[in-house]
């Protein structure tokens, strides 16, 4: 065996802390290896090149990289080793940067633990074997989780390369938030007229299935190969037969909160969720319906003359087979009760900029006049930002949309109400973005008032004769440093985005993690932002965290553009991980039998003996640490190869 | 008066979760000690019991096994199974006479960079107390 030892500097981010030249001189000194060198950057093209001249001139059949992560660089250096001749599973790297020199204090102790890591390497790369990947083909079909817009235009992307989607929507129409937006910043683009023709495309296109008011239920499977179950809820009518006329929907007597005007309203209990909605299909919400509550009534199947009416429908399994998986499945607004400081819920006229989001709309419950909840206009309004967001006590991160949004409301204001009074109450104002500080510029040229300062809380108990009937802000503007009250007829909370509820549902489903704050957690958050982890599985969207309409699109394009690429490949390389089965020691006792999660380990009909169904095995080692007589070993995660790596550290 | 011998905990990190959660502590520049010398495993469930074991006679002064939160395994219930294992090594260990500090199994999910931190300073400060196991010496296992 003969191994070469490479130490890089990463510039000065480890030689800054590690003693590189002592760690190389004492790989030099270690069993099988034949060279040791350091270098500034192993990861650049000579770097790399210096492994492959050495491969070659001293025949090098095993190889060491000290240096970042492995999850950054092993590709890397596994492909130089290829390139040179060697099986790139001859190869070992020590992670000497995130592991030791961003993490240490003292040098000595740092140079000591390199070279602890560097020698662990070095014995295991000892008694590490040749292995090859395994190839295995992909389905070309991708299911698309969620259909706001980051999960239309994925879905659209998809088809429009010849690819067969399923789009999933849990609700009865897709569409997603950005469906109840009225107007997009900067450039007041109405939300529904650049929404609506991509959500009919989805329906349009031959590439796509949407299931609508569908859930995903389960996963198996691996990239390439997913085997996916979707629920469809009952809508209680026949979507083949509805024709959407809505005739049901005005004769139907059942009433119930209208979720997309977000409680404002009311609707009927056979409804159709908005206008524009897709697929414009009725659905029967039971809760409130009076044949599921008193079975009575029935009026809905007397008028639908096209007979799709069916109390009778039951959930429905769908089995789906598909290649890959992207995530889209949003985010939810903060919840404005959680901060009773402002009064949500107590005070009629202090709403979410989500509900006054509605109340601009020309579909929203005033039909795009803004007004107080008895009806008059508002003479003077306060909107307050980062309400949940960059806060201990709720949210830390930043909602990065609501700043703009404020703005934009404080423009609508302007056009909606002539002569109105807006207070605008920032921290910070973040408008970073293209054309976003332009528009900064035209709100405060547009007469805005801007107070820089968080009101500590809003009251409706006057102290003089103006204040009477009015909603007082208190609040310190920052730049005055002193504490004002102000009183206002309407005040609007900038509402965060947090990850959805269902956030920790979906991430134990397509088993991806989650960070602190429940978004979905990227691959890496430079260099793979719409990955995860979980090979064949994309996120896109707010689901990864707070984000506006231009990065959801930019976004869904790139998982889109993720899954395209995987696809047009046509198979996709899995690690060459998988349990190994010694027959002359296996007993057949069928330990390992219930350990395994992939039914990857079947037991021979004629043997009585145990088999491995290499297709099937993850890799994950739960069979081997379980064998009672070390029948089983993990190609790459080797008994012997771990303890080899004990072994150097131990030394 | 020499200086006390550089004691080492074997760290075995699952490759999804744990050891991507110390690769974060790296990335944030978290400062912790330098006792603790990870072992990229595929997942807690790999971690043969006698490979816990074999780190102790070979002179491991701790042992850490590390990895996804309960439920969030990349291989759907592995932690669930190496949480079984543990606890019946765990009795083992205590009548072999080995202290309890020098054992743990810990949920670090890979966001969770200042958590492994926090997990190898405490280990290491309660397993320096104690000081070497030197389990080697003084029992004599035949490996």
């Amino acid at each position: 065996m003969k191994i070469g030892v490479y130490i890089c500097h990463c510039g000065t981010n480890i030689a800054g802390v590690v003693d590189v030249h002592q760690v190389a001189e004492y790989a030099a000194t270690l069993p099988n290896v034949v060279v040791a060198r350091d270098y500034k950057y192993m990861c650049s093209e000579p770097g790399q090149n210096l492994i492959g001249d050495d491969i070659r001139q001293f025949g090098l059949d095993g190889v060491v990289v000290a240096a970042c992560s492995p999850t950054m660089h092993e590709p890397t250096f596994q492909t130089a080793v290829f390139r040179a001749g060697m099986n790139p599973y001859m190869f070992q790297m020590a992670s000497i940067r995130e592991h030791v020199s961003w993490v240490t204090l003292d040098p000595a102790e740092a140079t000591e633990k390199a070279k602890e890591l560097v020698e662990a390497a070095v014995f295991r790369v000892s008694l590490q074997e040749p292995l090859e990947k395994r190839r295995i083909p992909v389905k070309q079909a991708v299911l698309v989780v969620g259909g706001g817009i980051a999960g239309i235009e994925a879905a659209l992307k998809c088809a429009d390369a010849g690819k067969k989607v399923y789009l999933v929507e849990k609700e009865p129409s897709i569409g997603g938030h950005m469906a109840m937006f009225d107007k997009t910043f900067p450039t007041l683009d109405c939300s529904q007229c650049i929404l609506t023709p991509k959500m009919v495309e989805v329906v349009r296109n031959e590439n796509i299935e949407l299931l609508d008011y569908s859930e995903v239920k389960k996963i198996s499977g691996h990239v390439g190969d997913f085997k996916v179950t979707v629920v469809r809820k009952p809508r209680y009518v026949d979507s083949t037969k509805c024709t959407g006329c809505g005739i049901c929907v005005t004769k139907c007597p059942g009433r119930a909160l209208d979720e997309f005007n977000l409680g404002m309203t009311k609707r009927k209990s056979i409804y159709i969720p908005f206008p524009q909605a897709v697929p414009l299909k009725a659905v029967i919400d039971r809760d409130s319906c009076l044949y599921f509550k008193k079975n009575i009534c029935k009026v809905c199947i007397k008028f639908c003359s096209a007979g799709a009416i069916d109390f009778e429908q039951r959930p429905e399994e769908v089995e789906l087979e598909v290649g890959a998986v992207i995530l889209a499945t949003g985010f939810k607004p903060f919840d404005a009760r959680r901060v009773p400081e402002y009064g949500y819920g107590k005070f009629p006229n202090v709403i979410t900029s989500l509900e006054f989001e509605r109340l601009t709309s020309a579909s929203g419950p005033t039909g795009g006049k803004v007004v107080l909840k008895d009806g008059r206009e508002p003479e003077s309004v306060a909107i307050v930002h980062c309400v949940g967001s960059r806060n201990v006590n709720n949210n830390i991160y930043c909602s990065k949309i609501c700043c703009m949004q404020s703005l934009k409301h404080a423009h609508l204001l302007k056009e909606h109400v002539p002569g109105v009074t807006v207070y605008d109450f920032f921290i910070d104002m973040r408008a970073g973005g293209k054309g976003y500080e332009e528009f900064y510029r035209r709100v405060m040229g547009e007469g805005t008032i801007m107070i820089r300062g968080r009101p500590a809380y809003i009251t409706d108990v006057p102290v003089n004769s103006s204040e009477k009937g009015k909603l007082i802000l208190v609040a310190e503007d920052t730049i005055l440093s002193s504490v004002m009250r102000y009183p206002v007829d309407m005040v609007i909370l900038s509402i965060g985005l947090e990850a959805s509820d269902d956030a920790k549902e979906i991430a134990r489903t397509f088993t991806c993690s989650r960070t602190a704050d429940g978004f979905f957690l990227e691959k890496h958050p430079k260099l793979a932002p719409v990955s995860t982890p979980t090979a064949g599985v994309f996120i896109a969207g707010a689901c990864q965290g707070p984000k506006d309409i231009p990065e959801s699109v930019a976004q869904a394009s790139g998982a889109a553009a993720e899954t395209l690429a995987m696809m047009g490949k046509g198979y996709f390389e899995l690690e060459p991980y998988v349990a190994r089965i010694n027959e002359e020691l296996c007993s057949g006792c069928g330990v390992c039998l219930n350990l395994c999660a992939y039914n990857a380990l079947e037991r021979d009909p004629q043997t009585g003996l145990v088999n491995v169904v290499e297709a099937l095995c993850q890799g994950c080692g739960a069979c081997v640490a379980g064998c009672p007589s070390n029948a089983l070993d993990l190609d790459g995660y080797k008994t012997k190869q771990v303890l080899a790596e004990m072994e150097g550290i131990l030394a | 008066m020499s200086e006390p011998p550089r004691i080492r905990i074997v760290a075995f990190l699952c490759k999804w979760c744990s050891y991507a959660g110390a690769d974060l502590a790296g990335v944030n520049r978290t400062k912790y000690l330098p006792n603790v010398l990870p072992i990229k495993v595929p997942c807690s469930a790999r971690m043969d019991p006698e490979l816990v074991l074999r780190a102790f006679s070979e002179g491991a002064a701790g042992v850490l096994l590390a990895g996804c939160h309960p439920g969030d395994c990349h291989y759907l219930k592995g932690n669930y199974k190496a949480l079984r294992r543990f606890k019946l090594l765990k009795k083992f260990v205590s009548q072999m006479g080995i202290e309890d500090e020098r054992l743990r199994l810990e949920w670090i999910s890979a966001s969770e960079g200042s958590r492994y931190a926090e997990v190898v300073n405490d280990m290491t400060t309660k397993v320096r107390t104690l000081g070497p196991l030197n389990w080697r010496r003084e029992i004599a296992i035949e490996a």
